[in-house]
């Protein structure tokens, strides 16, 4: 019985090879949320359909998890065909070190550099003028949700932008409820003061800080003027208790909490909690002030492999994961905004054609993955949980932090 | 001296000796080789592949200088002597009660052990859920009628380690009972009829005859609790992972998010060298009392 087994193991291995382009490909990614698996599943249908064979490979946790569960693979010679990382810095050592497919020929064969919209998401793939990364889609974390439930019950419009939400709060909170929701995570807060930086900062104080690298910008006075409202919002959400982002994002559909900053995967939160955009919650890209939204998001890289057969299929898979089908299937699924703009979003709901109508305006900025080191971005993430826990530290005291942090990273 | 040694004694147990031979190559290669390895490298700027430029003890500067780091410090001592105190001084309480020939002390240890057979993740969950104000203990008593009860510690970094602390001292109490049970029924039947005889109370008897004698089981207690502690870890990744802010992070959570998340792995070296250097400080005492003692002995 043993033998046979091993017999037909033996035949099924020598088989293989002549089944025609059916590759196995492992890939990995940490979408594993309901609306995400959804998503993962029409990338995985769109690549079976072409006769090779995408094998799953979710890392549960998030992506501070699946991160360093992937590099280690990766540097320890196990790699997998293809793997999700935010663009950016994330993977720029392993690139460096030689340990990425070089997708320059997929790329030209398809036309990237001119369909993918905005051309900074491909520039963030590219190192040395070599492309190594298929971008799939743009996640902006921008944004303001506010529940319009609580004002109608107190009476006053809706905000239409951060300051107004500011100066509704002491209404909010005479009537018992949370002014802001903010899970008690350090990225959540990280997120936050970033959409603050934008929203009321501005671009080009962002610019000037995070792309121009400018240091008395960052120590400036219109920089103390963000660490303001960041103090502002932390006295708003000093009531808020909830660890995970969905669970802060509940209270505000509950409408226990008036308003939540969070980036645009909050409103699969409300669409599976039944709401309509515009009638039961609103939502403000750029928190309603200056309407810009980063385009942060995933693509994949494609480990080097000494395979010819899997290389020929990553880079099947990386031109399929472009193309426009693809793009329109996983983005409705995900939420999230295509990579090219030239695709026909028509199943969209209104938050989506907001963000649509920004990328489609030009109003966007790299993300912070991919002007910072995650080195940087960590540390940034310590001191931001350090100032928001509590009162005592002051906006003076937290933005001489933030220089010296920065610093670090020039 | 060495030199002297006659050959036959180098030879003996030959046997013995090469069997020896792997294990002590995976002890250098392994584990002094790893430490040696992650030693060297905490004096580089290797991001997140190893790389050998060399900046002196920049990472060490860095690492003090860091509010994070400073923050775990402070929470590992808190944490660690509490847990310390009650885990020795429960512990052996327990043990004690459970050597008065009770009926039933097989059960009763069974329960009381259960708790370490399960990870400190579980342990976490599960006390964050009991802690958790919407779930739990808060939540029960309000039902049953007092609404004005508070109990969060878990969301407010004046507590949180507390709460931390409650969990760990039920996981770990009931390991530390069973090994000074042991310790107190290897002492002699002989001793106690010499005690009686004497006339000494109960708790003089253990406090200056049985303590004394367990010495080499406390310590043992001990090192194990210690560097159970310095490693602590999974059960504040499960309970709060490190909040609210940073009032709960421990220094194995930095190493952790600096060598693999901030993918900068010269700082979580430099990091995991101090947690090492923490270790030898627990250790060298025991060891030169373990084994130092024996000479004298």
């Amino acid at each position: 019985m043993r033998t046979l087994k091993l017999a037909a193991g033996l035949l099924a291995s020598v088989a293989l090879p002549t089944v025609a382009l059916a590759t196995d490909l492992e890939v990995t990614h940490w979408w594993t949320s309901g609306g995400e698996a959804a998503a993962v599943a029409e990338l995985a249908k769109a690549f079976n359909a072409g006769g090779d064979n995408w094998v799953d490979g979710a890392i549960a946790g998030g992506g501070d998890t699946a991160r360093p569960v992937m590099i280690s693979r990766i540097t320890g010679g196990d790699p997998m065909g293809a793997t999700q990382f935010n663009h950016g810095q994330q993977a720029l050592e392993l690139v460096q070190a030689g340990l990425m497919q070089d997708l320059t020929d997929v790329a030209e064969a398809n036309n990237w550099k001119e369909i993918i919209y905005p051309p900074s998401l491909l520039d963030a793939c590219t190192v040395d003028g070599k492309i190594y990364c298929a971008p799939v889609n743009i996640h902006s974390p921008e944004w303001l949700w506010l529940s319009n439930k609580v004002y109608e019950d107190l009476g006053i419009p809706v905000p239409t932008n951060w300051n107004e939400f500011v100066a509704s709060a002491p209404q909010v909170e005479a009537a018992g409820k949370i002014p802001l929701a903010l899970g008690n995570q350090n990225w959540q807060s990280n997120l936050a003061f970033g959409a603050l930086t934008i929203g009321v900062g501005g671009l080009d104080l962002w610019k000037k800080v995070n792309i121009d690298k400018d240091m008395d910008a960052a120590a400036g006075p219109e920089m103390l003027v963000v660490f303001q409202a960041a103090a502002d919002a932390r006295k708003l959400a000093a009531k808020s208790t909830v660890q995970d982002w969905n669970q802060a994002t509940n209270l505000v559909i509950t409408d226990q909490a008036a308003g939540q900053i969070m980036g645009d995967w909050a409103q699969g939160e409300f669409q599976v909690a039944g709401e309509v955009a515009g009638k039961d919650y609103t939502c403000l890209p750029g928190l309603g002030l200056n309407e810009y939204i980063s385009t942060g998001g995933d693509a994949f890289y494609f480990p080097v492999n000494k395979d010819p057969e899997i290389t020929a299929a990553q880079k099947r898979l990386a031109a399929e994961l472009v193309s426009p089908e693809v793009q329109v299937a996983f983005n409705l699924k995900k939420g999230s905004l295509p990579i090219r703009g030239d695709v026909d979003l028509a199943a969209a709901n209104d938050c989506m054609k907001k963000g649509l109508k920004i990328l489609a305006g030009g109003n966007i900025v790299p993300a912070g993955d991919m002007v910072w080191s995650p080195d940087v971005q960590t540390q940034l993430g310590d001191l931001q949980a350090e100032f928001w826990k509590g009162q005592e530290m002051t906006p003076e005291e937290a933005q001489a932090r933030y220089v010296e942090i920065l610093k670090s990273g020039l | 001296m060495a030199g002297t040694v006659p050959k036959r004694r180098r030879f003996r147990n030959i046997n013995a000796k090469i069997a020896a031979i792997p294990m002590v190559a995976t002890t250098l290669v392994v584990f002094v080789g790893g430490t040696l390895w992650t030693i060297l490298y905490s004096f580089t700027s290797s991001k997140l592949l190893p790389k050998l430029n060399f900046v002196g003890l920049d990472q060490y500067e860095r690492l003090w200088g860091s509010s994070r780091w400073l923050t775990s410090i402070h929470n590992l001592m808190i944490y660690g002597i509490l847990a310390l105190v009650f885990t020795m001084v429960v512990g052996f309480l327990l043990a004690v009660l459970m050597d008065q020939k009770i009926r039933f002390e097989d059960t009763f240890r069974t329960i009381m052990l259960y708790p370490f057979a399960l990870s400190f993740i579980v342990t976490g969950l599960v006390w964050q859920w009991i802690l958790n104000p919407d779930l739990g203990i808060q939540h029960i008593i309000r039902e049953m009628g007092w609404t004005s009860f508070a109990f969060d510690p878990l969301n407010n970094p004046e507590t949180v380690l507390y709460g931390l602390l409650i969990a760990g001292l039920w996981q770990g109490t009931g390991f530390v009972m069973c090994i000074l049970l042991a310790g107190l029924r290897g002492i002699d039947e002989d001793i106690w009829k010499a005690a009686r005889v004497d006339g000494i109370p109960r708790w003089k008897t253990y406090v200056f005859i049985v303590i004394p004698m367990m010495r080499p089981v406390f310590i043992t207690t001990l090192v194990i609790v210690a560097s159970g502690i310095i490693k602590l870890y999974d059960l504040v990744v499960a309970q709060t992972s490190g909040g609210p802010g940073t009032a709960s992070q421990v220094p194995a959570m930095y190493v952790y998010a600096y060598m693999f998340q901030a993918q900068n792995l010269g700082q979580g070296f430099a990091a995991s060298t101090m947690m090492l250097l923490s270790v030898l400080i627990v250790l060298i005492p025991w060891a030169y009392l373990e084994f130092g003692g024996n000479k004298r002995g």
